[in-house]
């Protein structure tokens, strides 16, 4: 019995200590797959996730007329994009995936990704995409009753996923994450 | 009125060939000893026979059907989950004492050189009886439900496929393994004896801590599991509601199935004492030779 609590406590401590240095936002290593995807991008055009694979990706999914968690995401982004070092942004982007392919077609997602800057890619997909993806993220979306103007709440996720350059996932953003926590894990991110 | 899409409502939201697998096995062993128990006239019993088949079906269901998709978008969905897997359906499974003719329908052959070698490896036998002491039993039971919904842990499981996988399969498995140790109508178990007042003991002593956390999380006012709010709900629910309801799960009738539980050892004790004198049930001893109290239905 004293042998197998030993043994126990000796596997906790083991598991406990295999973690690098603190990252600020949560580090997911490991816990999901690598990034993949075939959506349609801002052209109109069939894209996979080979075609940002020389960057540090920034998942997140949204929809245009999103009133709050996707303005202030994204906003929050274009933050950190700023506040990089000299030429670092362009080692990143920001993949906003619309769950909602009812109201964004490529050319309203263009407009919404380029007001966030160029480092922003608006990216689309039938249901069936979307809904590949979002279950590879572990994460779901939803349509709730349109109003008499026929608009509609769509329920989605409010993390961004962060891949490395190998399309490793890497880290989890949420809302509370301060600018200064992202901006460090990012620079970390890049730096590889 | 809308009609029932039961063909998208039975899809599994992710298919685990895992699981699929599993189910068929069992299943097909089960009908096999049943028709075999059948042919020797081994009384098994058509209450023993629902208990299982129920057990089985409500465990498939919130495992491998559109209720797995709720279950890991909606907190309060993922404790009504591990209630059938953790109590419910593990009761069930358990009631039914379904290891004799899950042990006949296992081909002859297997049965010697598999199962029964198995049965009395010391390694096995050791581990089974560790797992089935009267205090590891109830603390891995009650231990299980915290160290899941250790906040951290929790988000982990919910990320990552293969942790969720572990995580139900682990509820099931220790479910039935407790809940066999409380039901078991043999006392004499795994070279423990575990009478039916220290059954009750226990079945009074889980319910404690399964409050305790019940209640903290149904009044607890700060969001302890955020893990659904950044992966989206399944429709909008407010995430206080959806804790609130979700504690009150872990509650309420996690401490009722514990009653139910006393009811049944004590509906054992009865008929114990009414059957003092009479010989004993011979449904097992067909099975086993005695060289195990795992697959024993009967003393």
């Amino acid at each position: 019995m004293r042998r197998i609590v030993l043994a126990l406590a000796a596997v906790i401590l083991l598991v406990g200590c295999d973690r690098g240095p603190e990252w600020q936002t949560r580090y997911i290593g490991g816990l999901m797959p690598e990034l993949q995807f075939r959506l349609t991008d801002e052209n109109g055009q069939t894209v996979t996730a080979a075609a940002y694979a020389d960057t540090v990706n920034l998942l997140f999914f949204g929809y245009t007329s999103c009133p709050d968690v996707c303005p202030i995401t994204l906003g929050q982004m274009r933050q950190v994009l700023d506040r990089l070092p000299e030429g670092m942004a362009d080692q990143i982007r920001v993949l906003f995936v619309s769950v909602d392919p009812e109201r964004d077609d490529p050319e309203s997602l263009r407009r919404y990704a380029d007001f966030f800057g160029d480092r922003f890619v608006g990216l689309t997909g039938s249901r069936e995409q979307l809904d590949t993806l979002t279950r590879r993220y572990r994460t779901t979306y939803g349509y709730g009753e349109p109003d008499a103007q026929g608009n509609y709440p769509v329920s989605h996720g409010s993390a961004v996923y962060a891949f490395d350059t190998q399309g490793r996932a890497q880290l989890l953003i949420r809302g509370e994450d301060t600018i200064d926590a992202i901006l460090a894990d990012l620079i970390r991110l890049v730096q590889g | 009125m809308q009609t029932i899409d039961w063909g998208y409502l039975l899809t599994p939201y992710q298919f685990s060939p895992v699981i699929v697998g599993v189910t068929v096995v069992v299943l097909a062993l089960y009908i096999r000893g049943a028709r075999a128990a059948a042919q020797q006239q081994l009384p098994v019993g058509f209450g023993r026979h629902l208990a299982f088949f129920a057990g089985l079906t409500l465990c498939y269901a919130v495992l491998h059907t559109r209720f797995d998709y709720y279950a890991q978008y909606m907190f309060f969905m993922h404790r009504l989950q591990h209630l059938v897997l953790h109590h419910l359906g593990a009761f069930l499974i358990a009631l039914s004492a379904p290891w004799s003719v899950l042990a006949l329908g296992v081909p002859v052959g297997i049965r010697k050189r598999g199962l029964r070698p198995l049965l009395c490896n010391p390694m096995a036998r050791g581990l089974y009886r560790v797992l089935q002491h009267p205090v590891v039993a109830p603390t891995l039971f009650v231990g299980l439900i915290y160290f899941w919904l250790t906040p951290s842990v929790h988000f982990d499981a919910m990320l990552n496929l293969r942790l969720y996988h572990l995580m139900n399969a682990s509820m099931l498995v220790d479910g039935i393994l407790f809940w066999w140790l409380m039901l078991n109508p043999s006392v004499q178990h795994a070279a423990v004896r575990l009478g039916y007042g220290r059954r009750i003991l226990i079945l009074v002593l889980i319910t404690l801590p399964q409050v305790v956390l019940g209640a903290y999380i149904a009044l607890s006012k700060q969001e302890l599991f955020d893990i659904y709010a950044l992966c989206g709900r399944a429709w909008p629910v407010p995430p206080e509601v959806d804790q609130q309801l979700g504690g009150l799960l872990t509650w309420i009738p996690a401490a009722m199935m514990s009653v139910l539980g006393i009811l049944v050892v004590l509906r054992m004790l009865l008929h114990q004492e009414q059957a003092q004198s009479e010989a004993p049930n011979p449904t097992a001893a067909e099975v086993d030779d005695g060289d195990s109290g795992r697959i024993r239905s009967t003393p």
